[in-house]
C-alpha cells in the first residue's frame, strides 16, 4: 500500500510559548516546513469601539488607551487631536510639546518591551531583564506625571490632566544621559551575537511591493526602503519644529527591523531632549470652560459660572458640532489612527480606529510561507505585533 | 507493613510540609492576555523580582504549571480555551485573577468580554487595578501563599470548578 504524503495540520496558539498575545496560527507543515499559515484572530476582541460610542468624548479616551496597551499615550494622541478636529480648536504649545514628549518616550518603552520579548523568543533570557529595568524608569517618569504607570489616559481634548510635575525635568535629563550606554549594552548583547544575527538575518522578508500592497506601515514598512513616518509626511502636535532622522534600510528583513527600532529609539531620545529643553511656559490646556474645566481651586470654588461649566462638563460633557474627523499619527507599530464621526451630540456616533497591527499581521503569511518554523517564531517577533492592537 | 491504601491515616504535620512546600515553589502558566501580562511581564522583571517569592518559573505547558494568572480581559472567544488550559493544569491548582477586566469585566462593559472571569474558572485570588501595578500582583501572590499555608482552599474545589463552567 503506497503511504500518502500529506501536510501536518498544526494549531499554535492562543496560548503559546511565543511572547506576543493571544495569536493563534493554523499551520500547515511539511516536515519543518511551513506550507501556509493562516492567523485567527479575535480573542482579545473587547469592543472598544463600540463601547466608545456609550461614552463622552473625554471618558472615551480611558478606551482608547486600552487598544495597543504598549504606547497608550499615541492612541489618545490619535484620538484626542480627530476631536479637537472636530471642535476646531487648537492647544497650546505647551500641550504640544508635551504631548510628543510623552509620545517618544512611550515610544522608546514600546521598542524596549519589543527587543526584550523579542529576544526572549529567540532565548536571549538575558536581555529581556535588561530592557525591562530601564523601562521601569521611563514608567517612572510616566507614572510621577500621570499617575499611572501603564494607560494613564493622560490626554484630554483640548488640553493634558494635568502639568509636568516638579523635578521632572531633572530626572529626565538623568534618563537621556544614560539612554546611550543602554543602547550599548543591546548592541553588545546583540549585535555580536553569532546566534541572533544569523537567525535574523535574511528572515522574514518582505518585498517592498508587497509592503505597500498590505498596507503596512512602520518599522515593517520602512525596513524595506520606503521612507513613509507620518511625524514628517503630514507632521501633527507640532513635529515639524523638531530635528529628527527616519532611519530606513533595504532588505525588509527581520534583522534590519531590528536595527530600525534600535535607531528609532536614539531619534526618540533626540526629540525627547529638544521638546524638554525648548518647553516653553505658558497654559497647558485650551481657555475654554465648555470643554475644559475650570480649576478647581482657582475658579470653581469661587466662581458660581465656573462651578456651572464644572458640572455640566463632568454631568453630560461638551457637544461636538456634527461631522467627521481622521487623524493618523505614527506610532511605535505604524499608523495608528482615528476616524471620529458626530451627530452634534456629546457622545461620540462612531469612532473607527485604523491599528497598525492589524495590517501588519497580514503580512505574516508571506513571510514565513517555505521557510522553517523556527523562522516563524522570528518573523512574529519582529512584526511587533500587539493582540489588543490587531482585535481591539 | 501492610499498605496505607485500604487502612484510614491521618496527615498532620506532613500535610504542612507539603503545604510550605506547594506555596514556596508556585509555577505560573505563561499565558498573557492583555495589558496585565505586560504588568506581570515587569513584575517578573529584575525590579520587582517574582523569584523573591518562589514563583518566577513561568511554565509555557500548563501541564507544569499550577498557577493560573489570568492577565487581562477575557474575551468571550477566549473563554473557551482558558478553560481548557485550567482542565489541562495538574492538581492541585490556583488561580489569581489579575485586574479589573478579569475580576468583573473592568471598564468594558459590553457583549465582548466575560464578565469576571470566576464564571469560567473558580477564582482564588482577586488583585485590583487596571492594570494592577506590579507591587498589586505581588501581594496577591502572598495572599495566595498564605491561604496555602493556612489550607483554606477549600476541599470541594473540584465542584466548584464544575459549577464555574455551568455558568460560563
Amino acid at each position: 500500500m503506497a503511504t500518502e504524503r500529506r501536510p501536518l495540520v498544526l494549531n499554535m496558539g492562543p496560548q503559546h510559548p511565543s511572547t506576543h498575545g493571544v495569536l493563534r496560527l493554523v499551520l500547515e507543515l511539511d516536515g519543518e516546513t511551513v506550507l501556509s499559515c493562516e492567523p485567527v484572530i479575535g480573542y482579545l476582541h473587547t469592543g472598544i469601539e463600540k463601547t466608545a460610542e456609550n461614552l463622552t468624548y473625554n471618558q472615551a479616551v480611558t478606551v482608547i488607551d486600552r487598544m495597543d496597551y504598549l504606547s497608550p499615550l499615541t492612541n489618545n494622541l490619535a484620538y484626542v487631536l480627530a476631536v479637537e478636529k472636530l471642535l476646531k480648536i487648537e492647544v497650546p504649545e505647551r500641550t504640544r510639546s508635551i504631548r510628543v514628549l510623552f509620545c517618544e518616550l512611550s515610544r522608546m518603552a514600546s521598542h524596549l518591551v519589543w527587543l526584550g520579548t523579542a529576544a526572549m523568543d529567540m532565548g536571549a533570557m538575558s536581555v529581556f531583564f535588561y530592557c525591562f529595568r530601564e523601562r521601569e524608569k521611563i514608567l517612572d517618569l510616566i507614572e510621577m506625571t500621570t499617575g499611572a504607570r501603564m494607560n494613564p489616559s493622560y490626554f484630554r481634548v483640548g488640553g493634558l490632566m494635568a502639568d509636568l510635575p516638579q523635578g521632572f525635568s531633572e530626572k529626565l535629563h538623568a534618563l537621556l544621559d544614560e539612554f546611550p550606554e543602554w543602547l550599548d549594552n543591546y548592541r553588545k548583547l546583540l549585535g555580536t551575537n553569532v546566534l541572533w544575527v544569523e537567525r535574523l538575518r535574511g528572515a522574514a522578508v518582505v518585498s517592498q511591493e508587497a509592503a505597500l500592497a498590505y498596507g503596512l506601515t512602520g518599522p515593517t514598512l520602512r525596513s524595506t526602503g520606503v521612507e513613509l513616518d507620518l511625524r514628517k509626511a503630514q507632521p501633527y502636535s507640532g513635529y515639524e519644529q523638531f530635528e529628527f532622522d527616519v532611519p530606513v534600510r533595504q532588505n525588509g528583513d527581520a534583522y534590519d527591523r531590528y536595527e530600525l527600532r534600535l535607531e528609532e529609539m536614539v531619534q526618540s531620545a533626540r526629540i525627547v531632549r529638544q521638546a524638554i529643553d525648548r518647553l516653553p511656559d505658558g497654559p497647558w490646556h485650551i481657555d475654554d470652560w465648555r470643554i475644559f474645566p475650570p480649576d478647581k481651586h482657582q475658579h470653581v470654588e469661587k466662581n458660581m459660572e465656573a462651578l456651572i461649566y464644572h458640572f455640566k462638563l463632568f454631568t453630560e460633557g461638551f457637544k461636538v458640532p456634527a461631522g467627521e474627523a481622521y487623524q493618523g499619527v505614527e506610532g511605535p507599530r505604524g499608523e495608528i489612527g482615528c476616524y471620529v464621526v458626530s451627530d452634534g451630540s456629546a457622545r461620540p456616533m462612531r469612532v473607527r480606529a485604523r491599528t497598525p497591527s492589524f495590517y501588519n499581521l497580514q503580512a505574516l503569511p508571506l513571510m514565513v510561507k517555505d521557510r522553517l518554523i523556527a523562522d516563524l517564531i522570528t518573523a512574529i517577533g519582529s512584526i511587533d505585533i500587539v493582540l489588543g492592537d490587531v482585535d481591539r | 507493613m501492610g499498605s496505607l491504601d485500604d487502612r484510614p491515616f491521618l496527615l498532620t504535620s506532613v500535610d504542612r510540609i507539603l503545604r510550605w512546600a506547594q506555596k514556596s515553589s508556585i509555577w505560573p502558566a505563561q499565558f498573557g492576555l492583555a495589558c496585565c501580562a505586560i504588568e506581570m511581564m515587569s513584575t517578573a522583571a529584575p525590579r520587582f523580582d517574582l523569584a523573591r517569592f518562589g514563583a518566577e518559573v513561568m511554565r509555557a505547558s500548563p501541564r507544569q504549571a499550577d498557577l493560573m494568572i489570568v492577565a487581562g480581559r477575557v474575551a468571550q472567544k477566549m473563554a473557551p480555551v482558558l478553560r481548557q488550559i485550567y482542565d489541562q493544569m495538574p492538581d492541585p491548582k490556583w488561580v489569581i485573577s489579575m485586574g479589573a477586566c478579569a475580576s468583573c469585566g473592568g471598564v468594558f462593559n459590553n457583549y465582548a468580554i466575560v464578565q469576571g472571569v470566576d464564571r469560567v474558572v473558580p477564582v482564588d485570588v482577586y488583585v485590583p487595578g487596571c492594570p494592577p501595578t506590579p507591587e498589586g500582583l505581588l501581594d496577591g501572590i502572598i495572599k495566595l501563599q498564605q491561604k496555602i499555608t493556612a489550607g483554606q482552599i477549600p476541599a470541594n474545589r473540584a465542584y466548584q470548578a464544575l459549577h464555574a463552567q455551568g455558568q460560563g
